[in-house]
Order: structure tokens, then sequence, then C-alpha cells
């Protein structure tokens, strides 16, 4: 089976800026992959690159299928969910505005969603009229999750989910990023900084240095590997 | 499951803040007070809301733009001009009052959208300057053509609602302004359900809230934002043709006082306020009206620069409009 | 920053171009030059204001508006000498600007766009009220009038030493605190550039600039100042020309003095359309077809040229 995400010597650029160097990765349906790295690896713009949000060269596939030039819109089309850098709520809306714009691309009602949305996130339905933007940090990265699960992704791609948040919050929604993975097969390339943390989630994944892949295998090679444990685990 | 911070829930939505809600409770109080003492204060307040819903409506439309593209529009009075000669046409060609009304509706949804397509898409990326002086370059244009087809003389239009007047008590009320009344408000009703409670109105509040995010859930933004200009111009339309709904009297400096008065509007409501432009064109509307009738130092001349010079006072005290967000920027 | 040769050359060259011009024009053709310059000085000022510390006026018709007046009352109350009458009608716009510039503070953007924009609409209705003094509807008439030769060199001697003043402003230290103030405020101020101070400032220059353009205004068109000379749409064509100038730079100033001072009349003569008609039309499509192919400005072609040119 061809894996579900492939990216072949993919580069990218901010203006004059190149941020990705020919960068290579796969991942295989019902997979969790991680993308370490340092800031300013490239981490977020590979995940860029995939949901068209950034101009790329180099080929990516999906399904088996090439994107081609495809911008975020047709991308979530597709089926790929990319929950951003900064979460990409729409603060002024509310909570449950937030939701229903998880199911936009949906053509069928969006019942049965909305009560497995709330299975995982009971809370959500007392908050449903209250503006996004006021929930707190670890509320909005839920409501992230719960946003990109409505829009019932084959692919995920979450960016830097761990990211203010404190430990408590992290080791939660890690634990509900794994539920989804085991409950319903959904495939997902996490982009993280927090080494330790995505290493134990994921089965696999790559290392990035200034734009390019420098490592990358099973986590649990990874997890002893010299450079990653004195770069990354911080021992 | 972890406890999470317990928050107040607010409802989504701003409530503006405490004094201007109390000063429009106290403005809603004068008039009617005034309108329960005095026969005349009552017309002319009741004449100044229809008046003033003309403004809103066109108001609303900027606020629109604005709102989803950071533009002002100089051209949103000059395209609803265009649209209310197509309806002369269209009725000169045999059309009913209504019939035409809802004609040059479509028109003006069609005219909007391609606008936007045609002459803002290419530009808005470079510089919002440049759009400006697009929609500057337009309102000049639009004046030229509708000049050239149809000649700068005076037209007369049909009115749909006739000249009944009503008499509640001692009030006469011309049968006009309610038509007026509840056509504009109307629409702006119609398209606030549209915008709160349906699925396509909720993508374009998304994709002008926040582009970047709406297009990661699929939202297609920059259709969105060609159809809120076609919605605009569909309200801009609306304000034109209720401009002087009977024996209309047309001739291509038509919208040109409205849409100064719609600017007033706006920005006294606060220009990415939907509400404040509804309420700020209603309100400059009865205050002209009364100021008209009651401070004899106002004469018509002096209309505009007497509503631009309260507009003034308001924004040295709220520079943002009264319902406006202040952004807080620290130094 | 000292000027760059070419730079000098090409100012140089139009000065000639400009000096030599007049006695091949017709009176006719002159005064259109004339007009020309009105519009290169208040596209001036404008530039200095908005292209420069980011402040959007579409009030500069405004202070065209009091200049203009102040040429003409003084000339016709006190006799005085057109040129003199300039002086002072500098002088008051710079009040006046920076009398405008302190609320303005308190405004930012598209909020303040629109209050200048009352303003251009409110101020020349003064003259309507206070018509024992000002003329009202009738307007003022200066107790001189001139010949276009006369005109056009007035103007574009005033054209040529406003120019060199606006460039002296921008290149020294004023013109950093400007540019700073227009690329970030709040860095400008980390870096101890008084706002209030150079933003006010920029206000007096640039409307003691539309002031002059005024003055000139009135003396192209006999000398008569009325209200409706001054109304909403010379704002606009103000802000057209700087825009199609190019914000940010004096070298468009020109180009855009042009588009706005001569096409208007030029258009007028489009056969297929019709003479008034025409000119609106194909006005319109222009300003329209300018912004989407020069969305920066003639100003932004010439880096643009300059590159083309270093590649080659």
């Amino acid at each position: 089976m061809p894996p579900l995400l492939e990216l072949q010597d993919v580069s990218a650029r901010y203006g004059q800026v190149q941020a990705l160097y020919g960068v290579s990765l796969a991942v295989d349906e019902g997979e969790i992959v991680a993308v370490l790295g340092a800031n300013g690896a490239g981490k977020t713009t590979t995940l860029r690159a995939v949901s068209g949000t950034v101009r790329r060269d180099g080929a990516i596939r999906f399904a088996g299928k090439p994107l081609g030039r495809s911008g975020p819109e047709a991308v979530a089309r597709l089926g790929i969910a990319h929950v951003p850098e900064g979460r990409g709520t729409f603060s002024e809306l509310s909570v449950w505005e937030n939701l229903r714009l998880g199911g936009y691309t949906r053509r069928e009602s969006l019942k049965d969603d909305f009560v497995r949305v709330l299975e995982y996130f009971p809370w959500l339905e007392e908050r449903r009229h209250q503006q996004a933007g006021t929930l707190s940090g670890g509320e909005q990265q839920m409501l992230a999750l719960a946003r990109a699960f409505m829009q019932r992704p084959r692919l995920l791609l979450l960016d830097e989910p761990s990211l203010g948040l404190a430990p408590l919050l992290v080791t939660e929604i890690f634990r509900i990023i794994k539920d989804l993975n085991e409950m319903t097969g959904l495939t997902v390339l996490v982009v993280e900084q927090n080494a330790h943390i995505a290493l134990q989630l994921a089965k696999t994944a790559y290392v990035l240095e200034v734009g390019r892949v420098a490592l990358s295998g099973a986590s649990s090679e990874l997890q002893e590997h010299e450079s990653v444990r004195r770069s990354y685990l911080g021992y | 499951m972890v406890e999470l911070a317990r928050r107040r829930p607010l409802q989504a939505g701003r409530l503006p803040g405490s004094p201007v809600g109390l000063l429009i409770a106290a403005g809603c109080v004068f008039l009617l007070v005034g309108s329960l003492v005095s026969t005349i204060f009552a017309q002319q307040t009741v004449a100044g809301l229809a008046t003033g819903a003309v403004y809103s409506s066109l108001a609303l439309a900027l606020v629109l733009i604005y709102r989803a593209t950071e533009v002002i529009n100089f051209a949103q009075g000059e395209m609803a001009m265009a649209s209310v000669y197509v309806a002369y046409q269209l009725i000169h060609w045999g059309f009913s009052y209504w019939e035409a009304f809802f004609t040059t509706l479509g028109f003006a949804l069609v005219l909007g959208i391609l606008i936007q397509l045609a002459l803002i898409r290419p530009v808005q990326q470079k510089s919002v300057i440049a759009v400006v002086i697009v929609t500057v370059g337009l309102f000049i244009l639009i004046d030229g053509v509708v000049d050239w087809i149809w000649g700068a003389s005076i037209k007369f239009m049909p009115g749909p609602f006739g000249n009944k007047i009503y008499h509640v008590g001692a009030v006469s009320i011309a049968r006009q302004d309610i038509g007026t009344l509840a056509v504009t408000l109307g629409s702006v009703a119609l398209l606030w359900v549209l915008f709160q409670y349906t699925k396509l109105g909720l993508a374009m509040r998304a994709a002008a809230l926040r582009p970047a995010s709406a297009r990661l859930v699929g939202v297609r933004v920059n259709s969105m934002l060609a159809l809120g200009w076609g919605f605009a111009a569909v309200l801009g339309a609306v304000a034109g043709l209720m401009a002087e709904p009977a024996e209309f009297v047309l001739q291509p400096t038509l919208m040109q006082p409205i849409l100064l008065y719609a600017f007033a509007a706006a920005v006294l409501g606060g220009l990415e306020s939907p509400v404040g432009a509804v309420v700020g064109g209603l309100a400059i509307g009865v205050f002209l009206n009364l100021v008209g009738q009651y401070v004899h130092l106002i004469t018509s001349e002096l209309r505009p620069p007497f509503a631009f010079a309260v507009l003034l006072a308001v924004l040295l005290v709220k520079p943002t409009g009264l319902f406006g967000r202040r952004r807080v920027r620290k130094v | 920053m000292r000027p760059r040769a070419s730079t000098v050359g090409t100012a140089a060259a139009a000065a000639l171009v400009l000096a030599l011009l007049p006695f091949t024009l017709s009176g006719y053709h002159q005064a259109l030059a004339a007009q020309v310059a009105v519009f290169f000085v208040a596209i001036l000022g404008l530039n200095v204001l908005t292209g420069y510390t980011g402040q959007i006026s579409i009030g500069h018709g405004a202070f065209m508006a009091i200049g203009g007046y102040t040429t003409a009352v003084l000339s016709r109350d006190h006799h005085m000498s057109l040129v003199l009458t300039m002086v002072v009608a500098f002088a008051v716009c710079f009040l006046c600007g920076l009398l405008v510039g302190l609320p303005a503070l308190r405004l930012s953007g598209v909020y303040l766009a629109l209050a200048t924009f009352a303003l251009a609409v409110s101020v020349p209705q003064i003259p309507l009220k206070f018509s024992k003094y000002l003329g009202g509807s009738g307007g003022v008439q200066s107790a001189k009038t001139v010949g276009h030769l006369w005109l056009y060199g007035t103007s574009w001697t005033v054209a040529a030493i406003l120019f060199v003043l606006a460039s002296l402003i921008l290149r020294g230290r004023t013109g950093r605190a400007f540019r700073a103030i227009r690329d970030s405020e709040v860095a400008a101020t980390s870096s101890g550039v008084e706002l209030s101070v150079y933003k006010t400032l920029a206000f007096g220059v640039s409307a003691a600039f539309a002031g002059v353009a005024g003055s000139l205004f009135v003396m192209g068109t006999n000398g008569f100042a009325q209200p409706s000379e001054f109304g909403i749409l010379l704002s606009l064509q103000i802000l057209v020309g700087a825009a199609v100038a190019g914000l940010g730079s004096l070298s468009g100033v020109l180009a855009g003095a042009a588009f706005v001072g001569l096409l208007p009349t030029i258009s007028s003569d489009v056969p297929v359309i019709g003479s008034t008609h025409g000119q609106d039309v194909v006005f319109g499509a222009l300003v329209i077809a300018v912004m989407l192919l020069l969305p920066t400005g003639v100003a932004g072609l010439v880096p643009r040229l300059r590159r083309l040119r270093a590649r080659a």
C-alpha cells in the first residue's frame, strides 16, 4: 500500500528566504508521524507546504494523487485538516460557529459529528455560545482539535499542539490524539518541539535541521540516538 | 478528565460599551417623549427615521466591504445610482415597479461581484491606497457612463407607495415613510438572518474575519469576498431606490449627498460594526431633521458640514466610533 | 544622503525644459501648464503627509480653499501683491495644518481619512455662511488678474522652490523621523521620535503647501475664488495624483500632477463617447487602469527600471 502522504524533494521559500531544501517524508495510513526540530528548522513550513499555504517545489502525493498547485481550500476538501500555529481559531465567533466551520466541507448533516465531538469534549456543550477568543489556551487547543475532527479528515496536520500549555494539559491532549488515532484510524502528522512526548506518541519521526531532514526512523530508535538525546531530549 | 478553568460564558458578538448604550437609550426616550408632546416633533422624527434608514442601508454596504477588505468603497453611492437608473429603464420598458425593483437588485448583485473580481481583486494584495483610488476612478467612470447612456437631464420615476397620509391622532405619517422604513430595514434584517443563520453567511463572516483560517477549513475566501461586494451593492441599490420613493426625481448626483451621510453614519457607528452603521444612519436622519426644524441657524446648505462637525466631535471623544472597538497599542 | 548624480541631472533637465517650454505654447496651454504646477505643489504637500508619515488625508482641498481665499481676500481688501499673499497663505495654512494635526493625533487610518473628508466637505461651505466677508456663492474677486506667461513663470518657480524645500526637509533628520513613523509608530517612539511633534509638523507643512497651491489656483482662475471650485472632487484629484505619483518618494510627482492636471481636459476630446461625458469615462477608466498596472505609482516604476538597467 502506498503511503497516504508522500513528500518528495520538497522545497519552499518565503520571498527571498529559503525555508526547506528538498525534504522527503512519508506517512502511512493510520500512522502517527512526528516532525521534530529546533525553531526555524522548517517544521511549520513542511505542514504549510502540504496544506498549500505556502508555495513550494517538489512533489507531494496524497492517497496516490499529486497535490499540484492546490491552495488550502482545495486541500481541505480532499480530506486534509490543518491545525496551524496559533490554532486557527475564529476568535470573534462562538464555539459552536467554530465547530460548524470545521464541518464546512461536508455536505451531509453534521448532527452525528457534533455528538461524537461532545463525547470527547463534553465541556463544549455548555460553552457553545461563548466567544472562542475568550477560552483559555488549553480550551482553544481542544476546540481546534474538535474543529478539525468535524471535518472527518483522513489526515490531520498538527502544528505544535503543546505550545504554551501546562504539562497536564499537554498529556491530556496527546491522549486524545492517540485515542482518535486508535478509534477512528485517523492519520496524524504532528510537528512538535516537545520531542519527549512526541516520540512517545508517534511510531515514526523525522528530525529537521535548517530545512533538511537530518534523521528519520522509528521513534524507539531515535529515542536512543545520541544526538537526538543531547539536542532534543536533554540528556 | 482535567479540570479546565471556569470562565463566565459570554455571548458571542459585542455589546456596546455601557456609556454608549445609555446614550442610545437616553436618545430613544428623548424621541419618544418629544413625539408625545409635539406633533411636529413626531412627524419630523418619523420622516427622519425614513431618510435615516436610507443612510443606514448605504452605510451598511460600506461597513460590509470595509470589514471584509479594509477598503472604503468611494463608488458605493454611484453603483447604487447606476442601479436606480437601470430600474428606471426597466420601468420605461414596461416592467411594473416591483418587477423592476427585484430585477435591479439582481443587477446590483452581479455588478458588485463583477467589480470585485475584475477591478478589486487584482490590486487588493498590493496596496490599500491603490484599491481606494480604483474606487475613486470607478466613481468617475460610472458618472460618465450614466451620463453617456441617459444624459444628465432630470428623469421622473413613479414610486411604489403613493401619496397617502395616515393620521395617528394628530400626527400625520406618510405612507412613503413607512414603506421606506419597511423595505430598507426589512432588507437589512434579511441580510442579518443570512449572515447569522446560514452556512453561507457563516463562511462569509469567517472569510472576512480570518481569511487564512477560513481557507484551512475549506472556505473559498476569494469567492466570499466577491459575494460580499455583491450583497453590498444590493444594499446600495435598496438605498438608492428608497431614496425618494414618491415621484422620483432622478439625476446623476442623486446619491452623492446620501453617500456623505452614509460615510458619516458608518464612521459614527464604528466602521466595523454593522449594528453601528444602522444605528448611526437612523440617528443622523432623525438628528438632521430635528435640527433643521428647531435650530434655524442650520440652513439646508449647512447640513452636511453640521453633520460632519458632530461626527468629528464624536470621533474626538471616541476615535473608533460609537460601537467600534478600541485597538490597544502599547508603546 | 546626498542626491544621486542622475537625480540632480534629471531635475536640471526638467527645469530647463520647463523654462523653455512656455515660449512654444499658446496662452491657453500656458495656463494649462500652470494648472499642472498647482497640482504639483498640492501633491507634493500630500505626499509629505501621507507618503512619508502615513497619515491619510482626503481633505487637502480644504487647505487649498483657505489658501485661495487668503489670496483673494487680501488682494481685494488690502491690495496686497499676489506673491506676498502666497507667503501669507503659506503661513496661515501652516498654522491651520497644525491645528488640524493636533486632534488628528487621536485618529488613525481610515478614521483620519474620513475625518479629513469631512473637513473637505465642510470648509468650502464656510464662505456661504459668512457671505458678508467671504463673498458667499458669488465668490471673492482679487483686485488684480494676471497674464498667462506671468502665471506660468510664477507657478513653476514656486513649484521648483517648494520642491527643493520638500527635498531638504525630507532628506534630513525630519525626513528620517517621518519615514520611521510611517513604517512603525511603535518602533519610532522606542527610538525616541516624538510622535506628536513630527506628525503635527507634517500636517502643518503639508497644509502650507496645499495653501500655496490654492493661491496659485485662484490666480489661475482669473483671481476668482468661489466655493464650488473647492469641492470634495478637488481633494480626490489630489489624492489620485499622489497615488499615481507614488507615495513615499518625490520622483513621480511631476507625472502625477500631469496626469491629474492634463488628462481631464485632454480626454474631453475623445471622439466616440462625446465631449463632456467622454471626459469622465476616459479619465475614470485611466485612473483604474493606472492603479491596476502601477499600484505603487510612477515612483514605484523608477526602482524597477533601475533594477532592470543594473541587470542589463
